[in-house]
C-alpha cells in the first residue's frame, strides 16, 4: 500500500464550516483520506490552508488533539446500533495510545466529495462496509498523530524519540520518568513534519482491537439522555403527521378538513400532491386531527394490485423473460443423473425500525435547516435542495443518532415529503409518522422468484446446477452507475453466483422484474445475500435429502477449497455436537453455511415445532470468520442480533398487498420477535489474521435457512415459502382439536406484561 | 391544568383528560427518553411507572397518572434496582442502536422490584411486551439475571 504525506504548509481552502471549525481550534490536527485502501495523512496547524497546491490531495476524515488534551474523531458513518462509534474509535485509540474514553466521535456533515465511501459509491453508511474500508485508514491517521507527539516531545525534551513511550495519552521519557500529555504537546505537534508512514502496531501489541470494548455510546442509552432524530425539539417547533395515499402512485383528490380544524391543538391541514399532514400544539393533537380526515384517494395505477398478482406476474417473468447470466461454468444443462427442482418464493418486507420515520424541517425564504438521523445525509442535502429551490449551501442537515437502519434510512424520500410540508409553514415542524405509515409508506425488500434445480451423479453429488431468480433490482435506482454492463445487478446473485461447494456445471442468472411504477424498493438487512442464502442453503439441504445423507457430512463431501469455509463448519459442528446425540420426536437441528459480505458462518440451530405448528427455537450456535476482530463484543452482538432479525422475517414478517394497499399495520399484523420466543444463542469467532469482514448483516443472511433446515429435520415439511406457514406444519387433525378444546391460549400470542393498562 | 408528579417532582401540565400520558411526557414536558414506537401498547417503547407498576403511557391517558407517582427512564437511576440495572446494561453492553432500551429497562426495573430473583420464566413474563428490532434480547436475560445476583453472567465490556 502506498502513502502519501504532505507536509504541515498545505493550502486548506475549507469550504464546510464544522471544518473550519475544527481548525480554528488549534491543537493538533490530522486530516486523512481513504480512497480503495491507500491512506494519505497530512497534519495541520491553525494557519495552514490544504487544497489549491495539491488538487489531489482531498482529506475527508479529521483527528484533532486538542489543547485540553481531548481527542476528537469527524468520521463520514452514521451510527444506527450497529457500533461504528466504537469501532473507528478503537482503530484509531489503539495507534494513538489514548483509552477510547478520551475520544468523542462526531457525525460528518453532508458532502459527498470529502466522505464518499468508496465501497457504496456514496456518503452511505451500509452493506457492512464500515470496518472493511477504514481499516487501515484509521491506524495510519493515529499512527501519524502519536508521530508527530511524540516528536513533539522529544524535540522539548532534546532526546530520541524512540526513548519514548506513551499510555493514555501521556508521552513519557523513559530514562528520565518525565511526562507530557498530549495536551501540551498539541500545537506544537502541528509544526512537526507529519511522518511518511508511520509504523503500526504489530497485532499481538494490540491493546485494544481484539477485546471486547464497551460502546462509546452506551451511557445515554441506558438514561433517556440521549437524542434521536425524533428527540429533538427547537424553539417554535410544532408536530405534524402525515397519511400519503395508501395505494402506490396514487394521488390526493380531495380532503374535507372541517372536523380536524376544530379539534383543540390544530393548528394546519397541510397538501402534497399524494398527502396530508395535521400540524398541532402535539403529537396527540396532530393525530386526533388526522384520524377526523376525511379524504378521497386517486387510487392510480395499481388500484387492484395484490399479493396474488404480484406473484403471478413474477411467476410469469421467471418463465417468459429474458434473463442475464451472472456466471456460468461448464455445461449445465442436460447433465445426466437425478434432477431435483424447486421453486422458492420470499415476500416482500418492511423494516418496521423501532423507531419511526421522522425529519424535523425548518424552511425559510433563504435557508433550510432538517433534523433527521439517516444513512445517507448528503442525499437529505439533495433532496431538501431540490424540494425547497434552494442552493445546496443553504441547506444544513443535523444528523442524529438512528433508532435503527436497517436499510430503510438509505432513503430519503421521507424528508423530501416533510420538506414539502414545511415549506408551507413560517415555523419549524417535525412530521412524524405513525406506525401504521412507516409500515404502509416504507421502501420494501423486493419480493422475490426463484427456480433452481440440481443433477446429482450416483453418489448424489450435484454436476449440475442451475438456478434462476426472479425480483426487482435496488441497486438500478439507489446507484445505477453500479448497475454491471450486461444489465447485470450484482446484489441479485451475491451468494448465488459464488457458492462455497464445488460444483462442476453451474449458471447462475437473474430475470429482472422490477415493481410497478410508484411503489418503491429498498435495501433491508443483509440485502441479496440474505434471500440467495435462504434459497441456496434450503436446497443443499434438499439435495442431502434426496441423497440420502446426513446434511453436514453431505456439505463435507461437496466443498470447495477454500479453508476458512470448512472452518466454520467444524467449529459450529463441534459446537453444537452435531450427530452426537438423538433428538426428540418433533424436534430437528438445521444447518446454514456460507460466505457473505467478506465474512464465513456456519449457524446451526435447534428447534420444536408442537403438534399444532407452532415453532420454537430452543438453541442456536453461530461459527464467524469475519478476519481480524476489531471488538469480539460488537461481532456477537451484531451476530446474535442479525439472528433475531432474520428470524423474526421468517416466522413473522411479510407484506402483502391487497386492493393496492399493504393490508399490515402494526407490530400486531407485521409481528417480529420477543425475547420469550428468542433462543440461547452461542457466537464463536475463529481466530484469523485476515482483512476483517463485514458483521452487521451476515447473521441475518443466515437465520433463515438453519431455521427453515431445522424444521424440515423436525417435521419433514420443506418450507420453499416465506413466511412460514405454521398450518402446513401441523401434526395431524387431531392436534387442533386439542387446542380448540383446550381453555389456554396458544403459545406464540403476544403476551402481555403485567398491569399495563 | 392538571398536576403530574413526575420523577418527584411536581407539573402543573396543561392538557386535555384523555391525551396518552406519552405525549404529555415528550411533547409538553419535553422528556423525550420515553420513546413512541407504535401507539398501541404492542411495543413496550413508551413503558413509564406509574406508583411502581410498568404501563405502556402511549395508550394511558394522563388524567388516570394524577396523583400517582409517575416514574420515567429519566429518574429510574435514583432508585436502587433502576440503578443496578442500568449498570448491568452497561456491564454487558445490551444496546445497540438504543431506541427500546428505555423501555426495556423500565420493564426489567418493575420485574426485579416485584421478584429480585426472577426464573427464566419470570423474565419471558414480564419481557415479553418490548420489542427489540437490533435483537439484543440474548443480553436483555443476561442483565437481568446480573442485576438481580450482582454476578457477571457473560464476558464484561471494559474502559
Amino acid at each position: 500500500m502506498t502513502s502519501f504525506v504532505r507536509p504541515a504548509h498545505d493550502d486548506a481552502d475549507l469550504p464546510n464550516p464544522s471544518r473550519r471549525e475544527l481548525l480554528k481550534r488549534g491543537g493538533l490536527v490530522v486530516a486523512f483520506m481513504w480512497l480503495g485502501g491507500a491512506t494519505r495523512v497530512l497534519g495541520l496547524d491553525n494557519s495552514t490552508r490544504i487544497g489549491e497546491n495539491h488538487p489531489l490531495f482531498a482529506p475527508n476524515a479529521f483527528v484533532r488533539v486538542g489543547n485540553d488534551g481531548s481527542v476528537q474523531l469527524v468520521m463520514p458513518n452514521v451510527e444506527m446500533g450497529q457500533g461504528v462509534y466504537t469501532a473507528q474509535a478503537m482503530l484509531l485509540a489503539e495507534e494513538l495510545d489514548v483509552g477510547l474514553d478520551q475520544i468523542t466521535v462526531e457525525h460528518a456533515p453532508p458532502n459527498r466529495k470529502l466522505y464518499l465511501n468508496p465501497l457504496l459509491g456514496d456518503q452511505a453508511t451500509g452493506g457492512s462496509t464500515t470496518v472493511r474500508y477504514c481499516w487501515t485508514a484509521l491506524r495510519d491517521a493515529g499512527a501519524a498523530a502519536r508521530y508527530m507527539l511524540v516528536n513533539a516531545a522529544a524535540q522539548r525534551w532534546k532526546v530520541d524519540p524512540s526513548q519514548c513511550t506513551v499510555a493514555r495519552g501521556v508521552v513519557t521519557h523513559a530514562p528520565t520518568g518525565r511526562t507530557l500529555p498530549y495536551g501540551e504537546l498539541a500545537d506544537a505537534a502541528a509544526k512537526v513534519t507529519p511522518p511518511e508512514k508511520a509504523p503500526l502496531k504489530d497485532p499481538k501489541d494490540f491493546q485494544l482491537i481484539g477485546k471486547p470494548m464497551r460502546r462509546v455510546d452506551s451511557s445515554g442509552k441506558v438514561d433517556g439522555s440521549l437524542i434521536f432524530g425524533l428527540d429533538v425539539r427547537v424553539p417554535g417547533m410544532k408536530i405534524a403527521t402525515v397519511r400519503a395515499c395508501p395505494t402506490f402512485g396514487g394521488r390526493l383528490a380531495s380532503v374535507d378538513d372541517s372536523h380536524a380544524r376544530s379539534i383543540p391543538g390544530v393548528l394546519r391541514v397541510l397538501k402534497i400532491d399524494n398527502a396530508v399532514a395535521v400540524v398541532g400544539e402535539h403529537y396527540w393533537a396532530a393525530k386526533q386531527g388526522l384520524d377526523a380526515l376525511v379524504i378521497q384517494w386517486d387510487r392510480g395505477a395499481n388500484a387492484h394490485l395484490s399479493t396474488e398478482q404480484f406473484f403471478a406476474d413474477m411467476a410469469h417473468a421467471s418463465e417468459h423473460g429474458k434473463p442475464i447470466v451472472a456466471k456460468e461454468v461448464g455445461h449445465p444443462d442436460g447433465a445426466k443423473g437425478k434432477t431435483i427442482s424447486s421453486t422458492y418464493e420470499l415476500p416482500l418486507l418492511a423494516h418496521a425500525t423501532m423507531e419511526p420515520i421522522n425529519a424535523l424541517v425548518h424552511v425559510r425564504p433563504d435557508a433550510c435547516d432538517v433534523w433527521v438521523g439517516s444513512q445517507v445525509v448528503a442525499r437529505c442535502a439533495d433532496i431538501a435542495a431540490k424540494v425547497t429551490g434552494l442552493p445546496p449551501e443553504s441547506i444544513t442537515i443535523h444528523n442524529q443518532y438512528l433508532g435503527g437502519g436497517f436499510g430503510r434510512r438509505l432513503f430519503e424520500e421521507s424528508v423530501g415529503q416533510a420538506v414539502a410540508f414545511g415549506k408551507q409553514v413560517d415555523y419549524p415542524i417535525k412530521v412524524v409518522w405513525t406506525r401504521e405509515e412507516d409500515i404502509a409508506q416504507d421502501c420494501y425488500r423486493p419480493a422475490y422468484y426463484d427456480r433452481i434445480s440440481a443433477t446429482l451423479d450416483d453418489n448424489g453429488k450435484p454436476v449440475a446446477w442451475t438456478h434462476r431468480t426472479t425480483g426487482a433490482s435496488v441497486l438500478a435506482s439507489f446507484a445505477p452507475p453500479a448497475m454491471g454492463k450486461n444489465g447485470l445487478d450484482p446484489d441479485l446473485v451475491e451468494c448465488a453466483a459464488d457458492l462455497p461447494y464445488a460444483i462442476p456445471n453451474l449458471r447462475s442468472e437473474w430475470v429482472r422484474h422490477d415493481f410497478p411504477e410508484g411503489m418503491r424498493v429498498g435495501w433491508w438487512r443483509g440485502v441479496g445475500p440474505t434471500h440467495n442464502v435462504m434459497v441456496v442453503e434450503s436446497f443443499v439441504d434438499e439435495l442431502a435429502h434426496a441423497a440420502g445423507k446426513d446434511p453436514v457430512a453431505y456439505r463435507r463431501e461437496i466443498l470447495g477449497e477454500d479453508p476458512r469455509v470448512r472452518g466454520v463448519l467444524d467449529l459450529a459442528t463441534e459446537k453444537a455436537g452435531w450427530g452426537k446425540e438423538t433428538l426428540p420426536p418433533r424436534h430437528g437441528r438445521g444447518i446454514a453455511l456460507a460466505a457473505p459480505f467478506g465474512s464465513y458462518l456456519c449457524v446451526i440451530v435447534d428447534v420444536e415445532v408442537s403438534p399444532q405448528g407452532v415453532v420454537s427455537l430452543k438453541r442456536a450456535v453461530a461459527a464467524v470468520d469475519c478476519g481480524i476482530v476489531v471488538n469480539p463484543n460488537t461481532v456477537e452482538a451484531q451476530i446474535q442480533g442479525g439472528l433475531v432479525f432474520g428470524w423474526s422475517a421468517a416466522l413473522y414478517s411479510g407484506i402483502t398487498l391487497k386492493q393496492g394497499a399493504v393490508e399490515q399495520r402494526n407490530f400486531n399484523d407485521y409481528r417480529v420477535m420477543r425475547l420469550n420466543e428468542t433462543p440461547p444463542i452461542e457466537v464463536h469467532i475463529v481466530p484469523s489474521k485476515e482483512k476483517p469482514g463485514g458483521i452487521g448483516e451476515p447473521g441475518t443472511v443466515m437465520a433463515m435457512a438453519a431455521l427453515t433446515n431445522a424444521i424440515f429435520a423436525a417435521t419433514g415439511v420443506r418450507l420453499r415459502k416465506l413466511p412460514i406457514d405454521t398450518s402446513l406444519l401441523v401434526k395431524d387433525k387431531g392436534a387442533l382439536n386439542e387446542v380448540l378444546s383446550a381453555t389456554a391460549p396458544v403459545d406464540g400470542a403476544p403476551a402481555n406484561a403485567r398491569n399495563l393498562s | 391544568m392538571i398536576v403530574l408528579t413526575i420523577n418527584g417532582q411536581d407539573r402543573q401540565i396543561d392538557a386535555p383528560d384523555e391525551m396518552p400520558l406519552l405525549w404529555v411526557l415528550r411533547d409538553i414536558v419535553g422528556l423525550t427518553g420515553t420513546k413512541f414506537g407504535c401507539g398501541i401498547a404492542q411495543c413496550g417503547a413508551c413503558t413509564v411507572h406509574l406508583d411502581g407498576q410498568p404501563v405502556r403511557s402511549c395508550v394511558l391517558p394522563v388524567a388516570s397518572a394524577v396523583g400517582k407517582k409517575i416514574t420515567t427512564i429519566e429518574g429510574i437511576g435514583a432508585t436502587d434496582i433502576g440503578k443496578r440495572v442500568q449498570q448491568a446494561w452497561l456491564g454487558i453492553e445490551v444496546v445497540q442502536c438504543g431506541y427500546c432500551q428505555s423501555g426495556q429497562i423500565m420493564s426489567a426495573t418493575a420485574l426485579l422490584a416485584e421478584k429480585p430473583s426472577p426464573t427464566d420464566a419470570d423474565i419471558d413474563t414480564a419481557m415479553s411486551g418490548n420489542l427489540c428490532r437490533c435483537g439484543t434480547y440474548v443480553r436483555i436475560r443476561a442483565a437481568i439475571k446480573q442485576a438481580a445476583t450482582g454476578q457477571a453472567t457473560l464476558p464484561q465490556t471494559i474502559a
